[in-house]
């Protein structure tokens, strides 16, 4: 064996055994963040967070429903009991309680720093007498037996005060106690877990936790609740629910489409020696393009795993191009196949990796490392093949005669050939469907990738809705360089919305500073509570003639005095409590170490957001680094930024492959023909599509990329048998029509995923890959007739 | 034989036999075929917190058999509706919605009264030992907490009516305070 054999065999073996290492380290996810963009400005990495790891990440919203309202409100009380209890879950409400009731304890001894209504006026003998009175109307009232035992402790109101700010606005009716959906069907409960939306492990968890509780509630709760069932929405949910997803279909993808592909080569080889030989270059590929994607971006995506079997349709036309073309596989064949074909098949790669280089650049994690993905295997496969393969086939090695096929190839392409100006009026017709298409061909919104139902994201809707909670979209962004300074910045702001909330321009919005006041604004509350003897005075002159004796509040008294000479309120104090829950995600640090403090802002009935009258008041406030988020907008504007960059780096891609084409052509009309059945391939493709009501995605823009990719191996063979490859007409193309069948049915078998990514790429290319070859036969044809 | 059936019934009902002729099934039964009311109620509070009684005044209207709204007027408008298993009150421009399920103290006390007026027995013997004095023109009903857990802020509730109007009521809680709402039948 001569020397450079022999290295090229050494080398591909440790490169495997490099590769298989790499793999099994490798680490795998699956959320569709990564499809998010990387995110260059701080606005905009703001957002990404949020959505990857912030509050809103970690909403749970779940409705009970299929039993009587009754049994609902049960099970909510049941499931909120348990989940309560439960350390995965930091927040439960479900209308009986949102939790500030079980720190009443805690909220009552820290009054006096956290009531709104604490100022120096409300201590003066006026101040006094109107709280006092107002507290005796209280009693009057039906909810005086319920107010009574706090008055000597509390006589003006201050933990009612609290209470009152803490309660969330504008929430759902109450059916027995527990929140209902508007029309009474669903009981609905919302919780928030302790880990991140992005930590799908823990997401998947604290999933299984709720179903467990819901599931243990309802055997509890009898025969009512026999057909109860939980309905689940929420970032983490639909999170895990993708994952699953993915995990489902690129298990049953990878397996359905390999099947097919080895029954594919089965059928034509008659070999079980030749396919093995078959699939070296394609293992050898996807192994190298997992460990390149595994050490360039420290983690692999699933959706790349799935993008995979793409891979297989692609690297093992290789080998087929190897075996058919090069005949019986003798030596002097594989020989006569390096210098013949060789050149043709290198450029096909070439032309590829200039195409698959469009989602290396576009900008978006998770399209890149289809970009890494597939070049390195490519790459791999083609080099295993020319290098690698042709030393493993042994002496004996043949496969089953196709030349039968071949030569009645050859009669179907005369035949197309004669249908050339068939090619051009379908390309034609194709770019008139697309010119004259109403509305946009391109759908530029995020949830096209998206991969859970709408059926889900309706009951997510409706759930939302009937929560009335901040629609999570739009919120307020202050910052500082230390927390308390955030929530200084935080009050400053509440201040400044206040008039629009007063205007009715806003319902209201959600204040950190709510639950824990800055050092300040607690300060200056506690500097309003006068001395005892102050306090005794006044409170005897705003007494005089009231049904409450100024004697009987002595406990008022010694409050007061108690709580001037307390420390301030601080996180450490509230670690645990449903104050720091709250305060979770809507205060945080980020990695520069800056903090930064979320309002969260409820629109008013049938009222847009004002983002302008917003931010008009804000810098009214001084507070000019604060912006105004919309997080809908925001992730839409971010995303067709990332999709022009696409746009704009496959014309790049595009450009690139003429210009290689060129480069070994170097003849101008065998560069057109090349290229006009590739582009009259994506034509019609697109047409296809726009014609069925699909809106273009990044994803359709990748899928035909690809077609771009695999279309010109297709081309450049027909140009090589146009250009004194004549004789070999018979195997090329039987070579080319079996590539073209294992491509069509990896591809297809992609396109029926339930995975939006994988369906529109699966859909794209197979349709593709068959229509390119036809119209490569069609167009360059011409060559086999000589021969 | 209509005797028998009622000291049946009585019987089952777990309740003391009434001297009078007059008795609980009878005066539940002219309750029972009340069609909505519509009534000016006065109410007066003494605390033991406070020096003088507070008042409230307002309207006060039942539609059987399970809707009861307390609308107030003096000192501060609000109103308290008890739909159901549902109580919602409104209060200075906000209205705070719970289920009397959660809140047993405030539960026993609207059943009192709810279960009264629409003639319910079933349910008010449910929550209170009842028992009945006077006659069909003017009697008191002396409902005592079942459960021992309710008895240590409700020692007794009275009610007072003339056939099937209910006049008065007192609510004797566990800590001496009283109230006492004296209702006048208005339009309707």
């Amino acid at each position: 064996m001569p020397r450079g054999r022999r290295l090229a065999l050494g080398l591909w073996l440790a490169g495997l055994a490099l590769a298989i290492f790499a793999v099994t380290q490798a680490r795998f996810v699956a959320d569709l963040s990564s499809f998010l963009p990387s995110a260059p400005t701080p606005e905009q990495r703001l957002l990404v967070d949020q959505l990857r790891d912030g509050a809103i990440s970690r909403v749970v919203m779940v409705g009970i429903e299929g039993a009587d309202a009754s049994t609902h409100a049960r099970l909510s009380h049941a499931l909120a009991a348990a989940l309560r209890a439960d350390p995965r879950f930091a927040f439960v409400a479900n209308g009986a309680s949102v939790g500030f009731e079980r720190e009443r304890d805690l909220l009552l001894a820290h009054r006096y720093v956290l009531s709104p209504h604490v100022t120096p006026e409300r201590f003066t003998a006026a101040g006094l007498k109107a709280a006092v009175a107002e507290t005796i109307d209280l009693l009057a009232s039906p909810a005086g037996l319920l107010a009574k035992a706090l008055v000597p402790r509390d006589p003006t109101g201050e933990l009612l005060a609290v209470v009152e700010m803490l309660r969330p606005e504008g929430g759902p009716q109450v059916v027995d106690g527990a929140w209902a959906s508007p029309d009474g069907r669903r009981a609905i409960l919302l919780a928030r877990t302790r880990a991140a939306g992005s930590d799908i492990d823990a997401q998947a968890e604290a999933i299984a936790a709720l179903d467990a509780a819901f599931a243990k509630a309802r055997s509890e709760a009898g025969a009512a609740a026999a057909n109860a069932r939980a309905v689940m929405t929420g970032p983490g949910v639909f999170a895990a629910r993708s994952r699953a997803m993915i995990e489902h279909d690129v298990k049953r993808l990878t397996t359905v489409s390999a099947g097919i592909v080895i029954v594919l080569l089965l059928l034509v080889y008659r070999s079980p020696v030749a396919l093995a030989l078959g699939l070296v270059p394609v293992v050898s590929g996807a192994l190298a393009g997992i460990a390149a994607v595994s050490l360039g971006f420290g983690a692999v995506h699933g959706i790349t795993l799935g993008f995979g079997t793409t891979l297989i349709g692609e690297a093992v036309d290789y080998s087929i191009y190897l075996f058919v073309q090069a005949g019986r596989g003798d030596q002097a064949g594989d020989d006569g196949w390096i210098r013949g074909f060789w050149p043709t098949v290198r450029l096909g790669v070439l032309t590829s990796i200039a195409g698959f280089s469009a989602l290396v650049f576009s900008g978006l994690p998770g399209l890149a490392q289809l970009g890494v993905y597939s070049i390195v295997g490519l790459i791999v496969a083609a080099a295993v093949t020319r290098f690698v393969l042709p030393q493993l086939l042994p002496a004996s090695f043949r496969i089953r005669d196709i030349s039968a096929l071949g030569e009645r190839l050859v009669v179907a392409s005369r035949a197309a050939h004669r249908l050339r100006w068939a090619v051009a009026l379908v390309a034609l017709g194709a770019a008139a469907v697309l010119a004259l298409h109403r509305g946009p061909l391109w759908d530029p919104e995020l949830s096209s990738l998206n991969p859970i139902s709408a059926a889900d994201r309706q009951v997510d809707t409706e759930l939302r809705a009937a929560l009335g909670a901040a629609d999570a979209r739009h919120m307020v962004a202050v910052h500082g360089a230390s927390a308390d300074a955030t929530l200084g910045a935080a009050e400053r702001a509440a201040q400044a919305l206040d008039p629009l909330v007063a205007q009715g321009k806003l319902a209201g919005y959600d204040n950190p500073a709510r639950y824990l006041p800055s050092a300040a604004t607690q300060r200056a509350r506690l500097e309003s509570l006068p001395d005892a003897a102050t306090l005794r005075a006044s409170l005897r002159e705003a007494l005089t003639g009231s049904p409450l004796a100024a004697a009987k509040l002595e406990p008022f008294i010694a409050d007061a005095e108690r709580a001037r000479s307390a420390s301030l309120l601080t996180r450490e104090q509230v670690a645990g409590t449903a104050l720091d829950a709250a305060l979770e995600g809507l205060l945080f640090r980020d990695r520069e170490g800056r903090w930064t403090a979320l309002l969260g802002l409820r629109a008013a009935p049938s009222q847009p957001i004002d983002a302008a009258a917003i931010r008009a008041r804000l810098d009214e406030a001084k507070l000019g680094d604060a912006f105004i988020l919309d997080l809908k907008a925001e992730v839409n504007r971010l995303y067709s930024g990332y999709f022009e960059r696409a746009l704009l780096a496959s014309a790049a891609g595009l450009l690139a492959i003429v210009a290689l084409l060129y480069g070994a052509l170097r003849s101008a009309r065998r560069v057109a023909l090349v290229m006009a059945p590739l582009l009259a391939g994506v034509l019609l493709v697109a047409a296809w599509h726009v014609a069925r009501g699909t809106q273009l995605s990044l994803l359709h823009l990748v899928g035909l990329l690809l077609v771009i990719a695999i279309g010109s191996n297709y081309a450049l063979f027909f140009d090589k048998l146009a250009h004194g490859g004549g004789d070999a007409a018979p195997r090329t193309l039987a070579s080319l029509a079996l590539a073209n069948l294992t491509t069509v049915a990896s591809f297809g078998v992609l396109g029926l995923s339930q995975i939006p990514v994988l369906a529109a790429i699966g859909s794209t290319v197979a349709l593709g890959a068959f229509v390119t070859l036809i119209f490569s036969a069609a167009v360059a044809g011409r060559g086999i007739i000589r021969a | 034989m209509t005797r028998a059936l009622f000291a049946a019934l009585l019987l089952a009902c777990a309740l003391p036999l009434p001297a009078a002729d007059f008795g609980t099934a009878q005066l539940f039964e002219m309750l029972s075929k009340r069609k909505p009311v519509r009534a000016t109620f006065h109410e007066r509070k003494f605390m033991k917190l406070l020096d003088k009684p507070v008042d409230s005044s307002g309207e006060l209207l039942f539609t059987p058999p399970a809707r009861m709204e307390k609308r107030t007027a003096t000192p501060k408008p609000e109103s308290v509706v008890i739909d159901g298993s549902r109580i919602t009150l409104t209060r200075g421009g906000k209205t705070y919605g719970m289920g009397l399920h959660d809140n047993p103290g405030v539960a026993v006390l609207v059943e009192s009264i709810r279960a009264t007026l629409a003639g319910d027995l079933a349910a008010l013997t449910r929550t209170y030992s009842v028992a009945l004095d006077g006659s069909a023109a003017k009697w008191k009903l002396a409902l005592r907490p079942l459960d021992p857990a309710i008895s240590t802020l409700v020692e007794r509730i009275d009610i007072g009516g003339a056939q099937a109007d209910v006049r008065s009521v007192e609510i004797f809680q566990a800590d001496g305070d009283r109230s006492l709402m004296t209702i006048t039948a208005g339009p309707g």
